[in-house]
């Protein structure tokens, strides 16, 4: 059986997902046994090199840039897996959407008590920045998603059975103390 | 400090559980309720302004501005609707150049919506100052809006004549309409007033509840509970200090009957809270009425006055040594879940109208904590006639397992809407025969909490085995959009009305509500009726009964109109994005002053 390809992304996430990833310690290597990294945090590579069976995505999509990542995942991935808390409801960052986007930039760059110096004012407005979202999304609002899999973050144990189940084909057990959180 | 506040503040004798009495008092007297009057009652109190604000904040009819000398609050349900309200909207928004929401002429006319009030047989209706204008047409706001301009007092701007029966008392002067179109064993007019209370005092209260039970009569406030086991339930209770409340909140769009009983029938409401308070122990009844009743308030008042002066409440009632029960009115300030018992009782307690967690049941603990029994104004009006005429009589009357008669709210497209009451085992296709309603396409079956039917189903029953319902039956004709004019409508309700507690009463319907808006729209795929089906089952789980049927318009009519939904969405997509790029990132880009580059 050839080896199934997996890539994973941090959108508007706190990496905590990742760190969740890592933390099947050991199995990592039973990991690689199973499956190919591509684009990823993990390996560092940057771009998609081929199609790929498996998108883990983390983090919700809070910018332009988060948007443009997640459509390219959808484009080169088989199946995309929302992975945590963030990109299922969009999670701690959606605490903004009930408050206008002009507020919190004003609040970030202008008024808050931590901004110190920015005399002239200065709003960031550069093309090369991404540009923010009146509110953050949850991932399957802009793009298909085929698997959620809750917690905040998910535990190891529980990101390392949906790979395996996907892998084999198996169906997953979802008890009920995993989902309980959401 | 302004004296009125003050002396509201005293009126209730500095009782932080009156509350909801000294807000309503304020809102009526000051027109609206400002921060130093918050200020001034959190410190008489002795309670923080947090707590009055939370109280202040719950409720529909508290406003921290002023609402106008003349407040409008015009019904925005499903059969205003029906009945062209929009173009009543329409005609006060023209004739004052402002929108609903809005106060306008220099504070002068203040125009608001509001839920349902009580009065689906004659819409569209609309409260000013508290007094109902009934069938409204925009010729008839043209009026209203230059009587305001004028300067008339509400009753002056009556040129319709008042309603029948008691409406046209010097005590309530409304020109509501009764529209009793068929009576029955309760609202047969064969008893004197005090009869049944002269009876009871013969017997125990043990007796009292016996043929209570005996009668098989189940609450008629829709769960539909045994009222006799009820009763024993809270005599068993250890604690004396009992209470009595009859639930006059009637917020389920489409009901009114208990409006009609009020006007109609009010002694012989009081008179079934004396024979519960009389069973069960309990010195004080409370009668719970929502605020859009307000303008029966004086009428009920006085007949309490009357009952007093003839022995009927106060002390050694009926002439038994000890027997002693006095009732009060509690307003309502605008909310459909204070309909809940339990959050009955927080409401009346001057707290935020949010149901309990329960068990503890209210007989065991409810207001004040202490044992209580609520019954709606039905079921206490038809323990009179059973009381009076016997519980084998009674219990003859109906079907086996739904003894009795009950009272329907019938409204939409009929001939004659109004209150016809039945013995319970009624088909549907009959009742629609007896309103005469033809080409009809569905039935709401006890309001929005209930079900949508077709005519599938018309042969039904309306019986606690089949069709249970509090009473509300709404009509729809071939002509009616039910998804966007009735479903849609519902779940706004809903959303509306939801205390927040519970996370699947606050987001689900607002969810699935989204679902149904693209749908509707003509954006929604089949997997979107397959998800609304299923997560329309999740609110279930929730604290009460709001949450737990507010899927239900959804639900019931995915399952009794299924083809409306598959004729609306695309059967070949699986999946759709409302998400657009562009519009999302417009107002980030305009305040940092760039143009987007998608
Ligand atoms: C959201 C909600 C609203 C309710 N509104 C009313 C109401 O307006 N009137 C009423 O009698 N019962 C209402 N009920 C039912 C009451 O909780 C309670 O069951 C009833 O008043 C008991 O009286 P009964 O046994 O005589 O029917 C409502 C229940 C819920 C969940
Ligand atoms: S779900 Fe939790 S752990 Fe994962 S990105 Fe969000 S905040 Fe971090
Ligand atoms: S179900 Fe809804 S109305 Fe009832 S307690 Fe929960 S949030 Fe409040």
């Amino acid at each position: 059986m050839s080896k199934l390809v997996v890539a994973t992304t941090s959108l508007a996430g706190c990496f905590g997902c990742h760190m969740s990833l890592l933390d099947i310690d050991e199995r990592i290597l039973d990991l690689i046994e199973l499956v190919e990294f591509n684009k990823s945090p993990i390996n560092d590579i940057k771009t998609f090199t081929k199609q790929c069976d498996i998108g883990l995505i983390e983090g919700g999509c809070c910018n332009s840039e988060n948007i443009h990542v997640l459509k390219d995942f959808r484009k080169n991935c088989k199946i995309l897996v929302s992975l945590g808390e963030c990109a299922i409801m969009g999670g701690l960052p959606a605490l903004r959407n009930g408050i206008p986007i002009e507020e919190c930039l004003a609040e970030a760059y202008l008024d808050g008590p931590t901004v110190k110096g920015n005399i002239h004012k200065i709003l960031p407005n550069d093309k090369e920045l991404p540009m923010l979202l009146d509110k953050v999304y949850p991932c399957h609002e802009v793009v298909k998603i085929d698997y959620y899999l809750p917690g905040c973050p998910p535990r190891a144990d529980l990101i390392w059975d949906v790979l395996v189940a996907l892998v084999t084909g198996d169906e997953m057990k979802l008890p009920y103390e995993v989902v309980k959180f959401d | 400090m302004n004296s009125t506040v003050q002396q509201i503040i005293n009126t209730y004798k500095k009782d932080r559980f009156r509350l909801m009495d000294m807000l309503i008092d304020f809102q009526e007297e000051l027109g609206f309720i400002s921060k130093e009057t918050v200020k001034d009652l959190a410190d008489q109190l002795d309670i923080s302004t947090v707590d009055v604000e939370q109280t202040l904040s719950f409720y529909h009819f508290f406003t921290t501005e002023p609402t106008g000398k003349y407040t409008v609050y015009l019904n925005d349900s499903v059969v205003a609707k029906m009945m062209g309200q929009e173009e009543v909207a329409k005609a006060f928004e023209e004739e004052l150049g402002c929108n609903f929401g809005q106060v306008c002429e220099d504070n002068l006319i203040g125009l608001f919506a509001t839920s349902d009030i009580g009065m689906n047989d004659q819409e569209p209706a609309a409260l000013i100052n508290n007094v109902p204008f009934t069938k409204l047409t925009p010729f008839r706001v043209r009026e209203l809006v230059a009587d305001m301009r004028a300067g008339k007092t509400v009753y002056e701007m009556y040129t319709e004549g008042y309603g029948g029966g008691n409406n046209k008392s010097v005590l309530v002067r409304s020109m509501v309409a009764n529209h009793i179109r068929r009576i029955g064993p309760v609202l047969l007019n064969d008893c004197s007033p005090g009869d049944a209370i002269k009876k009871i005092v013969q017997i125990t209260p043990e007796a009292v509840i016996e043929e209570v039970k005996a009668s098989k009569i189940r609450g008629r406030g829709g769960a539909g509970f045994p009222t006799g086991l009820k009763w024993e339930f809270c005599r068993a209770a250890v604690e004396k200090e009992r209470y009595i409340f009859c639930n006059a909140d009637e917020g389920e769009p489409g009901t009114f009957k208990d409006r009609v009983l009020l006007t109609e029938c009010p002694e012989m409401i009081f008179e079934g809270m004396v024979i519960g308070g009389y069973a069960i122990g309990a010195k004080k009844g409370i009668l719970y009425l929502r605020y859009e009743y307000k303008y029966l308030g004086k009428f009920l008042n006085d007949v309490l006055f009357r009952m007093r002066g003839n022995n009927l409440l106060g002390e050694n009632i009926a002439g038994l040594e000890g027997f002693n029960f006095d009732i009060r009115i509690q307003f309502g300030a605008g909310a459909y879940v204070c309909g809940e018992e339990s959050a009955l009782i927080e409401s009346t307690e001057g707290k935020r109208g949010e149901p309990r967690d329960r068990p503890p049941f209210p007989v065991e603990r409810g207001y004040l904590d202490k044992p209580t029994v609520i019954n709606n104004v039905e079921t206490l009006a038809t323990v009179v006639k059973i009381i009076n005429k016997g519980s084998e009589w009674y219990s003859a009357l109906g079907t086996n397992d739904s003894t009795g008669s009950k009272l329907l709210s019938i409204s939409g497209d009929c001939r004659f809407p109004g209150v016809y009451e039945v013995e319970w085992g009624f088909s549907i296709d009959d009742m629609l025969g007896m309103v005469g309603a033809t080409e009809v396409q569905a039935v709401q079956v006890g309001g929005p909490s209930g079900a949508l039917i077709g005519p599938d189903e018309f042969s039904r029953t309306i019986s606690y085995a089949d069709l249970a319902t509090g009473g509300a039956m709404i009509i729809f004709g071939e002509q009616r959009d039910l998804l966007k004019d009735v479903v849609l409508n519902f779940m706004d309700f809903f959303i509306e009305e939801s205390c927040g507690s519970c996370s699947t009463c606050r987001n689900f319907p607002v969810i699935l509500r989204r679902t149904l808006k693209r749908i509707i729209d003509g954006k929604g795929i089949r997997k979107d009726i397959d998800d609304m089906e299923e997560w329309g089952q999740i609110p279930r789980v929730s604290r009460c009964g709001l949450g737990q049927t507010c899927t239900n318009p959804i639900l019931t009519s995915i399952k009794n109109f299924r083809h409306l939904y598959e004729d609306l969405v695309d059967k070949d997509e699986d999946y759709v994005s409302e998400f657009d790029l562009s519009t999302a990132v417009q107002e980030s880009c305009d305040f940092v002053g760039r143009i987007p580059n998608i």
